[in-house]
């Protein structure tokens, strides 16, 4: 079992000799990775694997479990995927990235303790941003700085939480944490999950920087890591009620965004979140069927959302469009491209037959076992409504509605090939469901196609699509518009510009003026004082008398304001009687009545 | 591509609508004739499912359209 070196480590070491090869060698090699990967994880049986001693803890690279090859499996097939579509591209960052962010999703998904999930979790937020700036425009390089930053905070409540936990347990253990036993602890990993799961309200990274990652990135991006924090959290917060509220709340708020955005890929990112949330809720459900159905509809949703991201992504790599205001119409130039569209949404909105449909409703039904009453409600709101902007949505405004004008032709083989792949899986998983529950973490009693749940699917759907085509028809579908829809991020993106403001402005102000009376004023008056301290005293006194003299005796306050001004003229010399002498003599003075007073005291003292 | 130009005619369009509301139709009768393995007692109703479906998305569309008035902004908000 030793003897072959781990996914993640075939990946991350595999992406370091990319650059070395060129042309069709360097495709058959990037190709090659994620099989030697997937042949590795087929010999993996279940255990623990790769253990290595550092300080008095074992870092454990491989546990291999039922939960973990189902993510496993996943992420090196989407790599594959991932990979061919990006094949074209001839910017060695870009893969490197994409392998080393991979191979860090795979690093979370098999690691055995909290250390190197961390390891792997700060990785993969510093891997994913290349993704995102290699898109090279300026709201790129901006909106991947705010990835950043916001993943960076998150890893460091996952620090804050593994430090606590394991002060507190003895055991760097990656397993069931839950939130009643360990306080803080528990809360700050949660929190530290939540950024990279999208959790609402800390979701607004996601919609923020997708949309603006490369064509080819925003495929890897979309996949792994929303997905991967998916499956820390079925491993340690399953059963956590929270979770259903949080994940039914995310079901639903995405998609009005989702109704009003602009650009292709910013409506994806939205639904990303929805579909998120399923799986969220699932978790937070925690019985086996919901378990399964939060893996294999994260399963499901990675092909799907991955297709119709390559779909999308191409479009914007032919015509270098992707908002709806600019598109329309490119059915008749891209026929395949709209079709592997189109089987994406169609799985996206689970209707019968694709891979959506065969998933998602495990974790409806074991909403309903569970008799969440409010929750199921906001499930069937959410699958009415993903069909409505993912799969309405998206392929009308692309590749219908009204023509744009647009002339192009298809994308390049491998980005067609890709889709292919994709759109394939997505109607076996489908038609053919079995193979995917076979791996699932638990056992599968889940009939999905019976006559009660594909009609009311379909009832479900395409009376929704029946609102929409009213809606279009009679003129009140809100129409497509070019704008900014605030979302979370207002909080931190104005909310620095505030503490920018507040730096550059009252602070900075405040700062000179520290600084003016610290180091100008106040010495300066300290110098001149020190220059002549009597005649400072005697000018004071003039200065009082006068004011005095001028209500009760202008004739005499005349004569002082004349001396006055002659003192200050003169100031700070030459002052005329307070001479050496003078000085010595008061010092004199003060020394023999210090002498007095002391000896006075002794007196005293010998007396009592 | 001529079988690609089958939409851009309206009367065409129409056939497609036209076959869109006999699917409804048809959806609502299968409705009557089916077994319910219901887990909650209004999913039983006859049509439950397409009502939903259809108010859910109504309603979607037009909060979505109030909600632009609350956090629609132009589209260089964050470069000013």
């Amino acid at each position: 079992m030793n003897t072959i070196p781990p996914p993640a480590v075939i990946f991350i070491i595999g992406a370091l000799a990319i650059p070395l090869f060129r042309g069709r060698l360097k495709s058959a090699y990037m190709l090659l990775l994620p099989v030697l990967a997937f042949a590795g994880l087929l010999n993996m049986p279940e255990g623990r694997y790769w253990v290595v001693g550092f300080l008095e803890y074992d870092l454990i690279f491989g546990r291999v479990d039922r939960l973990s090859m189902v993510f496993g499996y996943i992420f090196t097939i989407i790599t594959f995927v991932g990979i061919l579509f990006a094949l074209h591209v001839k910017d060695d960052t870009q893969h490197v990235a994409a392998f080393i962010y991979a191979g860090s999703a795979l690093g979370i998904t098999f690691a055995g303790d909290l250390f190197t999930l961390y390891i792997f979790w700060e990785i993969m937020a510093v891997s994913a941003v290349f993704l995102i700036w290699a898109r090279k425009t300026e709201a790129a390089v901006r909106a991947g700085w705010r990835y950043l930053l916001v993943h960076i905070a998150g890893g460091l409540f996952l620090l804050a939480g593994t430090v606590l936990y394991v002060a507190q347990t003895g055991s760097p253990e990656f397993d069931y944490i839950g939130l009643g036993t360990h306080g803080t602890a528990s809360y700050l990993i949660l929190i530290g999950f939540a950024v990279n799961a999208g959790l609402i309200p800390l979701h607004a990274w996601l919609p923020d920087a997708y949309p603006e990652a490369t064509v080819t990135g925003a495929v890897f991006l979309s996949a792994l890591t929303t997905k991967s924090a998916v499956y820390v959290l079925a491993r340690t917060f399953p059963g956590t009620p929270a979770l259903v509220w949080i994940g039914a709340i995310m079901t639903c708020l995405p998609i009005f965004y989702a109704v009003i955005v602009n650009d292709m890929r910013r409506v994806l990112a939205y639904s990303l979140l929805n579909q998120v949330g399923f799986m969220v809720c699932g978790i937070g459900i925690g019985t086996p069927l919901a378990i399964n159905g939060a893996a294999s509809h994260a399963f499901c949703h990675i092909l799907y959302k991955a297709l119709l991201f390559m779909s999308t992504g191409a479009v914007l790599h032919m015509t270098g469009k992707i908002r709806a205001t600019d598109l329309g119409g490119l059915y008749k130039t891209m026929p395949f491209t709209c079709l592997c569209c189109m089987i994406g949404a169609a799985s996206i909105s689970a209707f019968p037959l694709f891979s959506g449909f065969t998933t998602k409703a495990m974790t409806v039904s074991a909403v309903a076992h569970e008799k969440w009453y409010v929750v199921w409600f906001l499930l069937q709101f959410a699958s009415a409504g993903v069909f409505h902007h993912a799969g309405i949505k998206v392929p009308y405004f692309t590749f219908f509605s009204e023509d744009s004008g647009i002339r192009t032709t298809e994308p390049p083989v491998n980005m067609r090939l890709a889709m292919g792949i994709a759109a394939a899986a997505c109607i076996f998983l489908g038609v053919y469901p079995a193979p995917l529950y076979a791996i699932l973490p638990y056992p599968v009693y889940y009939e999905p196609y019976t006559a009660f749940h594909v009609v009311g699917m379909l009832q479900l759907l395409m009376f929704g699509a029946l609102a929409f085509t009213l809606l279009i028809l009679s003129g009140y579908y809100p129409p497509e518009m070019r704008a900014v829809n605030l979302d979370a991020d207002w909080f931190y993106r104005k909310g620095a510009d505030a503490f920018l403001w507040f730096i550059n402005t009252p602070m900075k102000k405040f700062g000179h003026g520290l600084r003016r009376v610290w180091f100008d004023s106040i010495p300066g008056c300290l110098l001149l004082l020190s220059k002549n301290p009597t005649g400072v005293v005697m000018i004071a006194r003039d200065t009082l008398l006068f004011n005095i003299l001028k209500v009760v005796d202008p004739a005499d306050a005349r004569e002082v304001e004349q001396r006055l001004a002659k003192l200050k003229a003169g100031y700070p010399y030459p002052f005329p009687y307070w001479t050496t002498s003078a000085a010595v003599f008061w010092v004199v003075l003060l020394l023999i009545l210090y002498l007095l007073i002391f000896f006075n005291d002794r007196a005293g003292l010998t007396a009592a | 591509m001529k079988a690609l130009r089958f939409l851009d005619k309206p009367e065409n369009r129409n056939i497609v609508l036209r076959c869109f509301f006999v699917a409804l139709g048809v959806l609502l009768v299968i409705d009557f004739f089916i077994h319910k393995h219901a887990a909650f007692p209004w999913e039983e109703a006859p049509g439950f499912y397409a009502v939903y479906g259809f108010v859910a998305c109504v309603s979607l569309i037009f909060i979505a359209k109030l909600l632009r008035y609350v956090v629609k902004r132009d589209e260089d908000y964050y470069n000013r």
